[in-house]
């Protein structure tokens, strides 16, 4: 007869995820860059900000973009017309990008270029407010992005993506004359689970705020040292016992 | 349902727990979860994909026990605990202090697997 037996684990239930992002990270600070997460819902002006910032930084960093949505090509494109290596990363039907998809994408990056020459690798993740925010795929910092159309509420009904972000951008800020929304209100309900992020007004079609945030992007790149990683408190980053 | 997401990074988690530390084929009756109230998954959900999930596998027929653990915060002004709620914002109720020491809540974690030897 068989004793039955339990053994206590303790393990994240995303351990095997977060052991990948974790090995992400090792080689992204052997090459000596720094690895942004862009996260939002679909349509929140992911590509639009690349778009920008990638034209607009070229000049001071060299660039390239882990292209994680699910209409890949046509993200691609439009990021590969700025001059900017992209790898698109197949997610399938996935709803976010994992540890183990961006390796793949790490691997293609690796084929085409040396990673060791790049400033700053941009991950944009599917859009999606829910998943990402679970799944680290071994950035340095999370940023969220919430368009001034998407309402006041959204940092309260998906809390844990604006309590994950180290950046949340308010976005599509050439809008506000068209709409009643209020961005005190929107940015307080953010600080709310969220009080020491940095939070920055932008507009891709203007440019408005994209000093402040290209300035962010500097911070955290001469920030950069063994260890960094995404500040905030996180379940995931407890001790994994085994 | 991106519950579909969650069960395969549980199995994935399982699996390495199995090839580095249960002694030779495990035969598991259940599977301790603690799911926190502060994260994105929907325990029952986790347990109608972990069914469909396990079976043909070697975890086939073992149950998914789900403990929830609520969502505490602390006020970092006044250092009680409470129970932030969305509908006010996450704030303290003591100070109206917003939500910044999460004291549980947060926690996926496999506490405790139970099995015997095939």
């Amino acid at each position: 007869m068989h004793m039955p037996l339990e053994d206590t684990i303790g393990l994240n239930l995303l351990a095997a995820n977060q052991h990948q992002a974790e090995h992400n990270r090792e080689q992204f600070d052997a090459w000596h860059l720094l690895c942004l997460n862009l996260m939002s819902s679909p349509g929140a002006g992911k590509t639009s900000l690349l778009e920008r910032s990638l034209a607009q930084l070229a000049n001071e960093f060299s660039m390239a973009v882990l292209e994680g949505d699910m209409t890949t090509q046509l993200d691609a494109e439009r990021l590969e017309a700025v001059g900017i290596p992209v790898i698109p990363i197949t997610t399938g039907r996935a709803c976010h990008l994992d540890a183990s998809m961006v390796r793949g994408g790490m691997k293609l990056l690796a084929a085409r270029l040396d990673p060791a020459e790049l400033d700053l690798l941009w991950v944009e993740n599917v859009g999606n407010l829910v998943c990402p925010a679970e799944f680290e795929v071994g950035e340095h910092r999370k940023v969220a992005l919430l368009s001034v159309t998407e309402g006041e509420d959204k940092p309260l009904k998906y809390p844990v993506m604006f309590r994950e972000a180290d950046c949340v951008l308010i976005t599509k800020i050439d809008l506000l004359p068209y709409l009643s929304i209020d961005l005190d209100r929107l940015e307080n309900h953010i600080r709310q689970v969220n009080p020491i992020c940095t939070i920055l007004r932008v507009s891709a079609n203007t440019g408005a705020g994209f000093d402040a945030w290209h300035g962010w992007l500097h911070q955290q790149r001469n920030a950069q040292a063994p260890g960094f990683a995404p500040r905030a408190p996180h379940s995931l980053r407890e001790p994994a016992v085994l | 349902m991106h519950e579909i997401d969650m069960t395969r990074a549980l199995l994935a988690s399982l699996q390495e727990w199995k090839l580095s530390h249960a002694p030779r084929d495990p035969q598991v009756n259940t599977v301790h979860l603690e799911v926190g109230a502060f994260t994105c998954v929907e325990p029952d959900q986790l347990v109608f994909t972990w069914d469909a999930a396990i079976s043909n596998s070697w975890l086939q027929g073992a149950r998914l026990a789900i403990d929830p653990v609520p969502l505490m915060g602390r006020c970092v002004r006044c250092q009680n605990p409470y129970e932030p709620k969305p509908n006010q914002g996450y704030r303290s109720p003591c100070c109206s202090h917003p939500m910044e020491e999460i004291i549980s809540g947060r926690e996926l974690r496999i506490r405790s697997v139970d099995y015997t030897f095939a």
